[in-house]
């Protein structure tokens, strides 16, 4: 059966056309950012440089093709299509007449389909593991360079020896499907996911110890919801089923969140150890304050800005982390539509065909460029003060 | 001086002897020893004769003596046979000793390699060797063209280069390996046809159509952060007094920058460019299967795929010493090129 193909022209006219809830998302927010811009602060004054824009821009673009995908993806992105095997891009499918915009990949799935669902795995995992890797970094980089001495030594040497670890090494060994069947992966998510129950209890604790009216609503806040996603998480027990994660999938999000937060832990314990040496610190010692105190409503909030910056960057490169382990075929399943493992299935076949190769790379390079834009403006407005 | 090193170096010592526990407790988990024991063994072997195996090779003994064997630390018992009381060796392809034996590590003697059926050694050298080729390439395109950029960038600070330049910049570090490497591949060699988009030719001889994709693919991640590290150190040193001092006495531009500027600005880069090297090591793994280039890297991912406990050790311990020894040169080379910098 001879399969029909539209142009070039109604190609691209095609993919701006699916993609309508993003525009129209990014029509609403942009237009409201630039009617608010003055009191936005440090969001707003990103609107003063090209390269600020187009960092939020292209940020957001991905932001909302992972919220919208199911309504942007024409077709399934597991479904195959046996006729649409290795299509060029534009090919229309018999059956529903809808169109491949991007092609069929080998097994003959619509590669636009699957970029658009990829986003969401992205966007899902690499915000929440740079969160967690924060989270982990903060409350143990806050006391190192607080305190100095023996808790300093340990806990910097325990961070060196995870940096001294070739990152591709590291996944090679905590993410292969056998350890899924050890309890190493669930020890450790039950160690990682502990820190942003600790960390939120210190910081309300600290602040409202002596205001019962406050203290009793926010920890216990704090303990249901942080039990909650804990106990969803680690135990797969959530008793209303909505946190729920597949075990390779907790698997890669440990072993990334293990990979990245010494690095963290770093820039938090410099940024500590500079800061501890401020007046108002002092000035804070005086007046008696308790140490986790001064650590975390004196030095943290002081130490925001290189942090934001580095939470940007760190999403980028928890991107391409991501990335690699698709690319290697580590973690993820073998039909997941993230791009790393489109684009690992793609490159093998380069000789052939280049097209499934094409639509994957280009998003994963604009999210991360994206990203990094975005760290570079913020970087240089923070300067500014 | 000498006691910062030596101290140095006793940390570097500990790190690998934990870091290599580690590992040793990870490949010899449960499933991993299952799935090295049904690779070495027949087709649907069934689980009795996969225990056997295992014991007959010697691992079912304790973790830590066999980590000691290894290490070098506790002797290398043969394993003799229940039946025949006759000692043999664990594996018939390396020489292993028959005799108890020190054989471990700190002897030189790294183990076998079971999936490539020779010594870790055999398989380990020549791998580091064509690696060893591949980065200083890398670091020929990767160098000079990091630091031109940067200074060209952060020489004028705010102009209209410096801004095409950072992008450019920020864009190559958005780039991994394996993106840049599918994209150089459909330009160069399925569109244009001028390179090889395969390297395994290169095993034989090095040439410019079979070499250059996977070192520009490497280069590319590193010349983004590199120059971005030398533009900025570039821009502190043009604000500097003596430079303005140096303005104001009448020289020339061009003169400024290359006699008073660039030797202060390139100190910092140094230290970015030796610590580069532990993101050049996963580089070299991505572009190596990618490209097939028989490296360390590819040996990296074979010992890791088929859980050849020897030679993924072997490789941990290479990869973990390039990673601190270059940290200790960074900071070494940092104390002896900026002399306000001393070590207490």
């Amino acid at each position: 059966m001879q399969i029909e193909f539209i142009g070039a022209f109604n190609i691209i006219v095609g993919v701006l056309v699916r993609f309508w809830p993003v525009w129209l998302g990014l029509a609403i927010v942009l237009g409201a950012s630039f009617a608010y811009k003055k009191r936005l602060g440090l969001y707003g004054q990103l609107f003063d440089s090209g390269v600020g824009i187009a960092g939020v821009v292209i940020c957001l673009f991905w932001l909302f093709t992972a919220i919208f995908a199911s309504t942007i993806a024409p077709f399934d992105p597991l479904s195959q299509i046996p006729v649409m095997k290795d299509v060029l891009p534009g090919a229309i499918e018999p059956a529903s007449k809808g169109v491949y915009l991007f092609g069929g990949d080998k097994l003959a799935r619509d590669i636009f389909s699957r970029m658009v669902y990829g986003s969401q795995i992205v966007l899902i995992i690499a915000p929440a593991a740079t969160g967690f890797a924060l989270m982990v970094g903060i409350t143990l980089g806050l006391p190192a360079g607080y305190y100095g001495g023996k808790i300093d030594t340990i806990l910097s040497f325990l961070a060196n020896l995870v940096l001294a670890f070739p990152v591709i090494l590291l996944f090679y060994l905590l993410v292969t499907p056998g350890i899924m069947d050890t309890p190493i992966p669930y020890a450790m998510a039950g160690l990682f996911f502990l820190f942003p129950i600790i960390f939120f209890s210190a910081l309300f604790w600290t602040r409202y110890k002596n205001r019962p009216d406050r203290i009793y609503l926010l920890l216990g806040l704090t303990l249901v919801i942080g039990g909650w996603i804990y106990a969803g998480l680690v135990f797969d027990a959530d008793p209303l089923r909505i946190v729920h994660i597949e075990p390779n999938q907790l698997n890669i999000f440990v072993a990334v969140v293990f990979a990245s937060s010494p690095g963290v832990f770093r820039i938090v314990r410099g940024l500590t150890m500079d800061i501890k040496t401020r007046d108002y610190v002092a000035a804070a010692q005086t007046r008696g304050e308790t140490p986790w105190y001064i650590m975390l409503w004196e030095i943290l909030p002081n130490a925001r800005g290189p942090l934001i910056v580095d939470a940007c960057l760190r999403i980028g490169y928890t991107t391409i982390l991501l990335g690699t382990l698709g690319y290697f075929g580590l973690g993820l399943a073998p039909e997941s539509p993230d791009w790393g493992t489109a684009i690992k299935d793609a490159s093998r076949l380069l000789r052939s065909f280049i097209h499934p190769a094409l639509p994957p790379t280009i998003a994963l390079m604009s999210f991360v460029l994206g990203l990094n834009l975005l760290a570079d403006s913020l970087r240089e407005q923070s300067m500014k003060d | 001086m000498l006691s910062f090193i030596a101290r140095r170096i006793g940390t570097i010592l500990l790190t690998m002897l934990c870091l290599t526990l580690v590992v040793f407790f990870l490949v010899n988990l449960e499933p991993n020893l299952k799935k090295l024991a049904i690779s070495q063994t027949e087709m649907h072997t069934p689980p009795e004769q996969l225990e056997s195996w295992l014991v007959n090779h010697g691992y079912r003994q304790n973790f830590f003596v066999r980590y000691g064997h290894w290490l070098g630390v506790l002797k290398m018992e043969p394993i003799v046979d229940a039946t025949t009381g006759k000692a043999s060796q664990r594996f018939s392809f390396c020489d292993d000793p028959i005799e108890p034996a020190y054989s471990g590590v700190l002897q030189g003697n790294f183990g076998c390699s079971t999936k490539f059926k020779t010594t870790v050694a055999a398989k380990l050298f020549p791998a580091l060797r064509a690696t060893g080729i591949l980065m200083f390439w890398v670091l020929v395109v990767m160098v000079p063209v990091s630091l031109l950029i940067g200074i060209l960038a952060g020489m004028r600070e705010g102009s209209r280069t410096d801004r095409i330049l950072s992008v450019a910049s920020i864009a190559t570090t958005a780039t991994p390996e394996y993106v840049s490497g599918v994209i150089f591949t459909v330009i160069f060699a399925s569109w244009l046809g001028w390179l090889n988009g395969s390297a395994a030719s290169a095993a034989q001889g090095i040439t410019f159509y079979n070499f250059t994709l996977p070192v520009i693919t490497l280069a590319i991640y590193g010349i983004g952060y590199i120059a971005r590290m030398t533009r900025a150190s570039m821009v502190e040193v043009m604000t500097q007094q003596y430079i303005r001092t140096a303005r104001l006495k009448g020289l020339s531009f061009s003169n400024v920058v290359i006699k008073h500027a660039l030797r202060n600005a390139l100190i910092a880069p140094f230290t970015v460019i030796m610590l580069q090297f532990p993101w050049l090591l996963t580089g070299v793994v991505i572009v190596e299967t990618m490209f097939r280039y028989q490296g360390f890297g590819y040996t990296l991912v074979e010992a890791a795929g088929n859980n050849d406990i020897d030679l993924l050790l072997g490789c941990s311990l290479v990869s973990v010493f390039i990673v601190l020894i270059t940290q200790l040169i960074s900071d070494v080379g940092y104390a002896y090129l900026n002399p306000r910098i001393r070590v207490q």
